[in-house]
């Protein structure tokens, strides 16, 4: 299978990368590709520009700054799973990076590329939803930072403009306790539904592949706050929530796993 | 447009589309057939190569992203005068192939497995497999192989 034609520009730089994007609106941006170059494939993406942004060689680091990590866009799903600063600092992502896709995918795809593909069956983009995260983004009028609640739009879609590059993630630290559900039936499978819980000073529940946009389990977490055990946090874990169906599971069966999985992941959070 | 790849040690240039994938420029403009395309949707790993020395999948990399890059496929790994890798070795005698179609990419991802593990157990050789797929089923002597082959070369240095 072959995308539709494009035409192909590498950026040596986010500036350039900006510019090429500002002179053509159906332009995308490439970074590692594993999201995009397989829409591009089935023809369900077909733009008519990709803007290679791979070779900007400071687009990649984990660093700390204060109270967050700062991740460059560029950084790989391998590079965060085997992150020292990241084991210590924010556990939950390098848990999440070691499951994404295979090992083979987890060496070109990147946190940037998955995040701004913004999938809601992605694991990425919902384990920085319940962190809090906030994106960088740069445009023609500059530098933004966009909070992870105000990023994920609707299917496929966030608050990034057709001229921004996501440059930057940053994480909060002090969610030292953290548990990871992933509900598939293969190891490299998507989730059919995948809970992320973190507790810090206060209890924050992702939920993978229950809407079209990943999703805070905002029900379980309002329940805890007010002192709920975690069965009854879990009983009401999907209200809230718009699962779909598909071959993998029904809309009933996801409402139920993500019962089963947020009691499990706030169980293990003890 | 112009790529440059190092395959198997040696520059190759090709004029190719940009939307060319690595695969189609490994086997149709280089003819190195030798990595297969399988499911085509980066599931099963038939088409897996090193790409500065690390696994990819072949089918879900542009030509353009490798340009400048070093590109490893099964054809490089033996020695010039026919003298298997000790890791194709022990495929060989671990009787690590039934069909034979996921094996170019099932060597491959297991060299970025030895790269990656000073030490190898079963358990990591089995979950660095895990994006390659086998229909005939036959895991079982590919991990016994790879497992093998981590102790010949570690004996060997």
């Amino acid at each position: 299978m072959y995308p539709s034609s494009f035409d192909y520009r590498r950026a040596s730089s986010v500036q350039e990368a900006i510019a090429m994007l500002s002179s053509d609106e159906d332009a995308k941006v490439l970074a590692g590709g594993h999201s995009l170059i397989p829409l591009m494939k089935l023809r369900l993406a077909s733009p008519s520009m990709l803007v290679d942004i791979g070779r900007i060689s400071n687009l990649s680091y984990v660093r700390k700054e204060g109270s967050q990590v700062a991740i460059g866009a560029l950084t790989r799903h391998r590079d965060v799973e085997t992150s020292e600063l990241l084991a210590h600092e924010v556990p939950i992502l390098s848990k999440v990076a070691g499951q994404i896709g295979d090992p083979s995918v987890r060496h070109v795809g990147t946190i940037g590329g998955s995040t701004a593909h913004g999938d809601g069956a992605a694991d990425f983009p919902a384990a920085l939803l319940a962190l809090g995260a906030t994106m960088v983004a740069e445009g023609p009028s500059g530098r933004r930072e966009i909070a992870a609640s105000e990023f994920f739009k609707g299917f496929l879609e966030t608050a990034l403009a057709p001229d921004e590059i996501l440059t930057e993630i940053r994480v909060p630290t002090g969610f030292t306790k953290y548990a990871f559900q992933k509900f598939n039936r293969r190891a490299q499978d998507w989730a059919i539904v995948g809970v992320v819980a973190v507790r810090g000073e206060r209890t924050n529940v992702g939920f993978i592949n229950m809407g079209p946009t990943p999703l805070r389990a905002t029900a379980v977490e309002e329940r805890l706050s007010a002192g709920a055990s975690v069965e009854e946090a879990a009983a009401v874990a999907d209200e809230g929530t718009s699962p779909s169906a598909d071959i993998n599971a029904s809309v009933e069966y996801r409402r139920h796993l993500a019962r089963v999985l947020v009691k499990r992941a706030l169980s293990e959070l003890g | 447009m112009r790529v440059e790849v190092t395959v198997n040690g040696q520059e190759r240039v090709a004029d190719v589309e940009p939307r060319t994938l690595l695969v189609h420029l490994l086997r149709e403009h280089f003819a190195l057939t030798g990595t297969n395309v399988g499911c085509d949707t980066s599931s099963c790993g038939a088409c897996t190569v090193l790409l500065d020395g690390e696994s990819v999948k072949s089918c879900t990399v542009l030509a353009a992203q490798a340009d400048g890059r070093a590109v490893t496929t099964i054809e490089g790994l033996a020695d010039l005068d026919g003298t298997l890798h000790p890791l194709q070795r022990a495929f060989q005698e671990n009787h690590a192939l039934q069909c034979g179609y996921c094996t170019p990419g099932m060597v491959m991802v297991s060299m970025s497995i030895l790269a990656e593990h000073d030490t190898l157990d079963e358990a990591t050789v089995r979950e660095g497999l895990e994006g390659n797929l086998c229909r005939c089923t036959g895991y079982h002597n590919i991990v016994k192989a790879v497992l093998a082959a981590k102790e010949a070369m570690g004996a060997s240095r």
